[in-house]
């Protein structure tokens, strides 16, 4: 299966038995057999996990003549096309919905990076009357289900004017309060004496927040950022609610459309999928590293 | 002298604390805490979209006792959590410890178990609908095998199966990064004292590698329990808006999303329903927190 050839080049198929050259963290021999069938096991996992996705790829490449239901199934497409890329875009306005994913995410990112610095930082660090308070706000707010309180959320939006507009699909989680309490954690292990120093030669709250506390936490602002791309790129109930209008649909709730008029077209909605993954995917084989932070970040604030 | 210092440096203009904190303060209240304060209250109004409604007090929870389709979406979301949540709780772990030795090419076997956590649960769910098609990919093997086809996506018990088999698919490979960092925590010593006392490797998992875990388990069971039981776009997706054959795949959020969206959108009787979520959702937290406190005892 196609699946087993994007594996990395054979590793270390114990080509010589006798000597395994492998080891394990602690510098121990790991046995022959017991490797293999890791590897073997790891295959597996990697057949179930990933093919799903080469599968999808593999039959939005198929052409309209080719059998897609054949069984058993093939693999491969006998001759790959992007077609149905293109007939996406004739059914739906794919880039449209694209475009407006990409300035809900960023808009997202801006608002995020920028408001929770702000915030994290007045809860770290500056000291004022009421700041328990404001803090017990932020993880109040972290504790409410927002899947509980979606209809008040759109009530809340059409008493403002802002329903079925890009704005209202980034308002409510545009300075989310995990990420306010990230920051004032990362501002917090930050120790006073960087501060000091700037203090000293004169610098005011403003310049020593930009200067010296928000360049030191610069791995933290990208987990943040990151996250609040993805989760503005993956949503789908929000704006599901909040979105009426086709014209400014995003791509989650356009591929929604797609799949709910043309459900017998999966060609066509197996491109349009592919459209809204591969971006995310690229972005994840890039800085995998703060993704596999973030979890660790996130999780420990619930 | 350093103490002095910092109490200067804490000490700062009047206005610039709140400054500082009012775009998340102001974003936060507006939209999570006030809608949060009005789904509460809404619950006792006979509100609708277009129509700002009356005080009815205790009457939609009333009518929530005689409504069919609440106790299906009842019904569905506590069998979700039921299901879900210790295949999350297990699996990821099993996961874990395979990708936790560092043998060649394993950092890529981590991303790429991940990559279904980076993926819209749209893009995840549609997938699933193709590969679970009654002429898809699963069941075109299940009949090049002799098993013949199975209406994975029509029959409501298959439907709802599929759709937590998805959850937990999508799920796997965040968890798994959460147990990583639990195991590497866990005292090797230990494993050698077992190995040495003659313990294979399933003894030594459920000695020595689960309760080393037991809290990341427990992070795990409240995390995975609370976002089951939230569940709305696996089966959204896959049953369909109205949630498959007479509804009877509906989950409490779609029904709360179904009846309060609409120019006709029964406000007051939608929000009725969140509180059950919002008071479900507590009483999990409290329950597997419990569940934690009875067990280190």
């Amino acid at each position: 299966m196609s699946v087993i050839d994007k594996a990395p080049p054979a590793p270390a198929r114990p080509a010589a038995p006798r000597e395994p050259r492998i080891t394990d963290e602690h510098g121990r021999r790991v046995r022959v057999w017991e490797l293999a069938l890791r590897y073997l096991l790891l295959l597996g996992v990697l057949a179930l996990t990933v093919g799903p996705f080469l599968w999808q790829l593999s039959t939005s490449l198929k052409g309209p003549t080719e059998d897609i239901f054949s069984s058993p199934p093939r693999f491969l497409p006998a001759d790959p096309t992007l077609h149905n890329y293109e007939r996406v875009a004739d059914t739906i306005p794919v880039w449209d919905y694209a475009l407006n994913s990409l300035k809900v995410a960023a808009a997202n990112v801006v608002t995020n990076c920028v408001g929770a610095a702000l915030a994290g930082y007045a809860l770290a660090r500056l000291r004022y009357r009421g700041r328990t308070a404001a803090t017990l706000v932020f993880i109040l707010a972290m504790l409410v289900p927002v899947e509980g309180i979606i209809i008040a959320q759109f009530t809340t939006m059409r008493e403002l004017g802002l329903n079925n507009t890009l704005i209202g699909v980034v308002l409510p989680g545009c300075v989310s309060a995990l990420n306010v309490l990230l920051m004032r954690n990362a501002f917090l292990n930050l120790p006073y004496e960087i501060e000091e120093a700037a203090f000293v030669d004169g610098a005011n709250v403003w310049q020593r927040f930009l200067r010296v506390a928000v360049p030191s936490v610069k791995g933290t602002l990208a987990v943040v950022a990151i996250f609040a791309f993805m989760g503005a790129w993956d949503d789908f109930l929000w704006p599901l609610i909040v979105l009426s209008d086709p014209s400014k649909f995003t791509l989650t709730i356009g591929l929604n459309y797609l799949h709910g008029t043309f459900a017998n077209d999966e060609r066509l909605v197996a491109a349009g999928t592919i459209i809204a993954v591969a971006p995310l995917i690229a972005l994840f084989a890039c800085l995998q590293r703060y993704f596999f932070r973030g979890v660790g970040e996130g999780a420990v604030k619930g | 002298m350093a103490s002095s210092t910092v109490s200067r440096v804490r000490r700062q203009l009047p206005s610039s604390p709140w400054l500082f904190a009012a775009p998340g303060l102001l974003i936060t209240g507006a939209f999570i805490l006030y809608p949060f304060v009005s789904t509460l209250v809404n619950a006792f109004t006979d509100r609708r979209t277009l129509i700002p409604g009356e005080f009815v007090g205790l009457a939609n929870f009333s009518e929530l006792l005689h409504d069919d389709m609440f106790w299906i979406g009842l019904r569905n979301s506590t069998l979700y959590v039921l299901v879900v949540v210790p295949a999350l709780v297990v699996l990821p772990l099993l996961l874990a410890l395979l990708v936790q030795k560092n043998i060649p090419g394993i950092t890529f076997f981590r991303s790429a178990f991940y990559t279904p956590v980076v993926a819209s649960i749209v893009v995840v769910g549609l997938i699933w609908v193709w590969l679970l098609d009654e002429r898809g990919l699963v069941n075109s093997v299940l009949e090049a095998i002799g098993v013949g086809r199975v209406g994975f996506l029509s029959d409501q018990w298959l439907l709802l199966l599929s759709a937590m088999a998805v959850t937990v698919w999508k799920g796997l490979g965040y968890y798994m990064i959460i147990y990583l960092a639990a195991l590497a925590n866990v005292p090797r010593e230990l494993h050698e004292a077992a190995a040495v006392d003659g313990a294979g490797a399933v003894r030594r998992f459920l000695s020595v590698t689960v309760p080393a875990v037991r809290s990341t388990m427990v992070l795990v069971g409240a995390l995975s329990s609370v976002a089951a039981f939230k569940v709305f776009s696996e089966v959204y997706l896959m049953a369909g808006p109205s949630g498959g054959p007479a509804g009877e795949d509906t989950t409490l959020v779609m029904l709360v999303q179904r009846t309060g969206t609409g120019l006709t959108g029964r406000v007051g009787y939608a929000s009725a329903i969140s509180v059950v979520v919002f008071v479900v959702t507590v009483a999990l937290m409290l329950l597997v927190l419990r569940a934690d406190r009875k067990d280190a005892s």
